[in-house]
């Protein structure tokens, strides 16, 4: 998601007509009151913007924008300082596996003169001190660390000269004749020690300064250390907490059944009475495209609920969130690659008609990929309780606090202010919890729990997740490029037909007619290629779709790096060699394909002899999230089937927080990169979803496991992100080093659909 | 009622015979270090211990426990291999998300307990849970670490 890229702030934006007209578009009675099309044909762009104005009309916008805190400045709102000295620090950001509380501790503990060892960080509630990203909060697009890095920073150098002004004041010495160390503020010359715990009412009091000195770089001692994670003992002892394990005093379990075409709604129910009289069972409930039982345990609620004999409502056409009877994915694609009208310029550079009419060759190719689920290894789960105090109180996996509280506010019918939101940490996530319609179990937990007047836990089964999570989109582009008679690339014409989740769920604050997230990775390519032209075309998905783990880039760096390779197999060129010429002029990106060259023993692209069997080896490289990556597969066959023996993997994100989290991203992103371009496929057929669970939707295990090599190069350019970079190099460098060994080039994902002779 | 004996304490569970040991130790012992993922024993997230073997908790069925001796991630401390995977697990920092470790450190608990010193085709032979966050070289390379 390329939100920080986008030219205009979201600031000017929420000054904007389109704002407005979004909020208009948020009917008096709010949302609780409306079916379930109407309340997902509102958009999300519409969702976001109740986010930014919670419960304000928008004519009063701008006076309270002009009042509003400034994000990442008060310092109570992030840090609490017990009695016992202990530190903890409210995130803006969520922590899923990515590191980012480790981070952050390193971060403000830098600055904070505090050991980041002894923080526990939480992710804050909802507020506006926390909108740290241009004036959101999000966890996603690999933005916390780099958009945060700077306000973090000032954070705990103003926490620290905080406390040494209540130290002054309670020593009655000057600030200057005070210093601190991990925690403690001390006078040298007295050799009186004060340490944070004990003046933390009135440091935390005092009016924060303004343009406090930031650490000389040059004397950091956490930032850019491989700090163990904070988290490493807990998850290695069961002991974290993750909302699937939240639990409160009185509650209904609920186990849900969702229709299995997107857009039908529960009719009947044919045996209500007998699976009302199951054990345990409490209620039968209808809800919007699905049915529920509350039970006292979960287990007794999914028997029953499914044992529910359900009349669905006729699958109507495809829409919005709409999944026709006769929908598949390979009609889908179909009607991609037919789609025939005009689209719009993501990009343009010289004259393509004339490299064209001149090229000595041209190499044309249709590359597609498949819709992807998250799989993320903790189902979906959330819990709702009404308050004796008229809150509602939420537990529930979520990427962007304030978007849920407004969305259950709504949903709820109450103010946001009376929403209480608690953010777990998330059992991976990659995408998958943000808000996406009918994709998100909380909705039906605020529900049930106003149904049955008792605190309701909805947990999602892992059939059900298969049916409801939302996708990365199926996608589809064109290549043809122009080849002059030294076999150089001269011109290059992409059309890419689709559409991308930017567009379907921040349209109205980051809206354009180019969708950046169905585009990314074909535009803005470092290669010097004089001629380009790249359209779009919109062409909406009905199923529900999502951000996956590199977005636009987990398919379109694919596509583009495995038609540079058929440009350098069609010029006769060496594929590495044809990338550093074209990049000869880029002194960042040639640096890093030259360092994967060495990281991998020198480029070699086979196919060669080696122990059990002939190899070859792939290269590509990608600009993902303000990051470089340069990316070389070995691979060989093994009864027909790919094996993947190593990844060797520069990256370049400008500058680093802790180089050990840094790798370990790298090595996971590259896992699921791998595991995609190796299996994963969700596919339609006649309007319903062809997986259910693990078993028919594989994902990458051991036995399919490379070893990963990682280099890290710290180019000094503006940090970039670390979470999802890694991912979209594996797919082009895998499919790249298969079409060296087998002479078969595959422009359809994943490799498992192909057959290659044994 | 079935009685069964989780880390070394009897239970009298009040619970249908056909209800998985996953979701006893959930839902009723609230045991939740023991994770649900997958409910078709693809994933591993539930593995315990069943007088020492490593068992997908989903789908072992109350009525078929009987007196075996079910350990889980809770009572890792009282087991010292399990002691040793844990603080292997630290110092390799494998975790990342976290969610799949329980079951992956009681399934090398189970490993280096029958065999202190596994090959890397024992390793993979063993260690068949999956990892959606691909922390599965760092797993390896924690269980060699513990084994010594
Ligand atoms: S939950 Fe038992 S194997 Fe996945
Ligand atoms: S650490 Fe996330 S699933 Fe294994």
């Amino acid at each position: 998601m390329n939100i920080l890229a986008t030219k205009r702030g979201a600031k000017d934006l929420l000054a904007s007509p389109m704002a407005e007209q979004a909020l208009a578009s948020i009917p008096a009675e709010g949302i609780a009151n409306l079916s379930r099309r109407r309340l997902l044909g509102l958009g999300a762009g519409a969702l976001v913007l109740g986010v930014l104005l919670p419960a304000l009309p928008s004519r009063v916008f701008a006076q309270a924008t002009a009042n509003a805190v400034k994000p990442g400045t008060r310092v109570p709102a992030f840090l609490v300082i017990g009695a016992d000295n202990s530190v903890k620090l409210l995130s803006p950001f969520v922590e899923g596996g990515q590191g980012v509380s480790t981070g952050q501790a390193q971060i403000v503990g830098e600055e904070l003169d505090v050991n980041p060892s002894r923080f526990t960080v939480e992710c804050a509630p909802p507020g506006p001190d926390y909108a740290v990203i241009n004036g959101l909060r999000l966890t996603g697009g690999s933005f916390s660390t780099r958009s945060s890095y700077d306000v973090l920073r000032r954070l705990g150098a103003t926490a620290r000269d905080m406390f040494i002004r209540a130290a002054a004041a309670k020593l009655n010495v000057a600030t200057d004749t005070l210093t601190t160390q991990d925690g403690v503020v001390i006078h040298a010359a007295s050799g009186r020690r004060l340490p944070y715990g004990d003046i933390a009412a009135e440091a935390l009091a005092l009016e924060p300064a303004e343009n406090v000195p930031l650490r000389d770089p040059a004397t950091f001692r956490y930032i850019r250390q491989p700090v163990p994670r904070l988290d490493a003992r807990d998850k290695s002892t069961g002991k974290a907490v993750y909302a699937i394990d939240q639990k409160v005093e009185g509650m209904l379990y609920a186990a849900v059944q969702h229709t299995p075409h997107l857009g039908t709604e529960p009719l009947s129910l044919a045996n209500e009475a007998a699976v009302k009289a199951m054990p345990g069972v409490h209620s039968i409930h209808k809800l919007p495209g699905a049915v529920a039982v509350t039970a006292d345990s979960w287990f007794r609620a999914r028997k029953a609920v499914e044992a529910l004999e359900v009349t669905w409502s006729a699958p109507a056409p495809s829409g919005f969130a709409t999944v026709a009877a006769d929908y598949s994915s390979q009609g889908l694609l179909d009607a991609l690659k037919a789609e025939t009208s005009t689209g719009v310029e993501a990009e343009k550079a010289g004259d393509v008609a004339a490299a064209f009419a001149t090229a000595a060759k041209i190499v044309e190719a249709d590359y597609d990929a498949p819709y992807l689920a998250h799989g993320q290894l903790e189902p979906p789960s959330a819990i709702a309780r009404f308050n004796a105090d008229g809150t509602l109180e939420l537990w529930l996996q979520n990427q962007m606090p304030e978007l849920f509280q407004s969305i259950a506010a709504k949903t709820a019918d109450l103010p946001a202010e009376k929403v209480v939101l608690h953010s777990p940490i998330l059992g991976g996530f990659f995408g998958r919890h943000f808000a996406y319609g009918s994709s998100n179990p909380f909705i039906q937990s605020i529900l049930l729990a106003k149904a049955t007047s008792r605190p309701v836990k909805v947990l999602w089964s892992r059939e059900e997740e298969f049916r409801m999570d939302a996708l990365r989109p199926l996608s589809f582009s064109r290549f043809k490029a122009a080849l002059d008679k030294d076999g150089r690339p001269t011109a290059l014409q992409v059309r890419t037909v689709g559409e991308g989740p930017t567009g379907r769920w921040f349209g109205a604050i980051f809206g354009g007619p180019v969708d950046s997230s169905a585009v990314e990775g074909i535009v803005e390519k470092p290669y010097a290629i004089a001629n380009r032209s790249m359209e779009f075309v919109k062409f909406p998905h009905p199923v529900t779709i999502a951000f996956w783990r590199s977005v636009g880039h987990s398919m379109n760096d694919y596509f583009y790096e495995s038609f540079l390779d058929e440009i350098a197999d069609a010029g006769g060129h060496d594929p590495y060699a044809l990338r550093l010429e074209l990049l000869k002029d880029k002194p960042r990106h040639l640096k890093l394909l030259q360092t994967v060259g060495a990281l991998s023993g020198g480029w070699k692209r086979g196919p060669y002899e080696a122990e059990g069997g002939k190899r070859a080896r792939g290269v590509s490289m990608a600009s993902p999230f303000g990051s470089e990556t340069a990316t070389v597969a070995e691979v060989s066959l093994k009864d027909g089937e790919v094996r993947v023996h190593d990844l060797w993997i520069a990256f370049d994100p400008g500058s680093i927080v802790n180089p050990a989290i840094v790798k370990s991203q790298v090595e996971s992103a590259a896992a699921l990169g791998l595991s995609s371009t190796l299996f994963e496929e969700l596919a339609y057929a006649d309007g319903v979803r062809q997986s259910s669970n693990f078993d028919s939707y594989p994902i990458l295990a051991r036995d399919h496991m490379p070893a990963v090599h990682v280099e890290i190069v710290e180019s000094g350019a503006p940090m970039g992100g670390v979470g999802e970079p890694g991912l979209p190099g594996i797919g082009p460098a895998v499919v790249n080093a298969v079409a060296a060994l087998t002479g078969t080039r595959v422009r359809s994902l994943p490799l498992a659909k192909a057959k290659f002779g044994a | 009622m079935p009685r069964i004996n989780v880390n070394g304490r009897d239970y009298d569970v009040a619970a249908e015979a056909d209800t998985p040991l996953l979701w006893v130790l959930r839902d009723t012992l609230g045991l939740t270090g023991t994770k649900y993922g997958c409910g078709i024993a693809m994933c591993g997230a539930c593995t315990v211990l069943m007088d020492g073997q490593a068992t997908r908790s989903c789908q072992v069925q109350l009525d078929s426990i009987g007196t075996a001796k079910i350990r889980t991630i809770e009572a890792i401390a009282e087991d010292e291999v399990g002691r040793k995977v844990v603080e292997a697990w630290v110092e390799q920092q494998v975790p990342q998300c976290g969610y799949c470790q329980s079951g992956q450190v009681m399934a090398a608990t189970a490993l280096l307990t029958h065999n202190p010193h596994p090959t890397d085709a024992d390793i993979l032979d063993a260690m068949t849970n999956l990892c959606r966050c691909g922390t599965y070289n760092r797993i390896a390379d924690a269980i060699n670490h513990a084994a010594g």
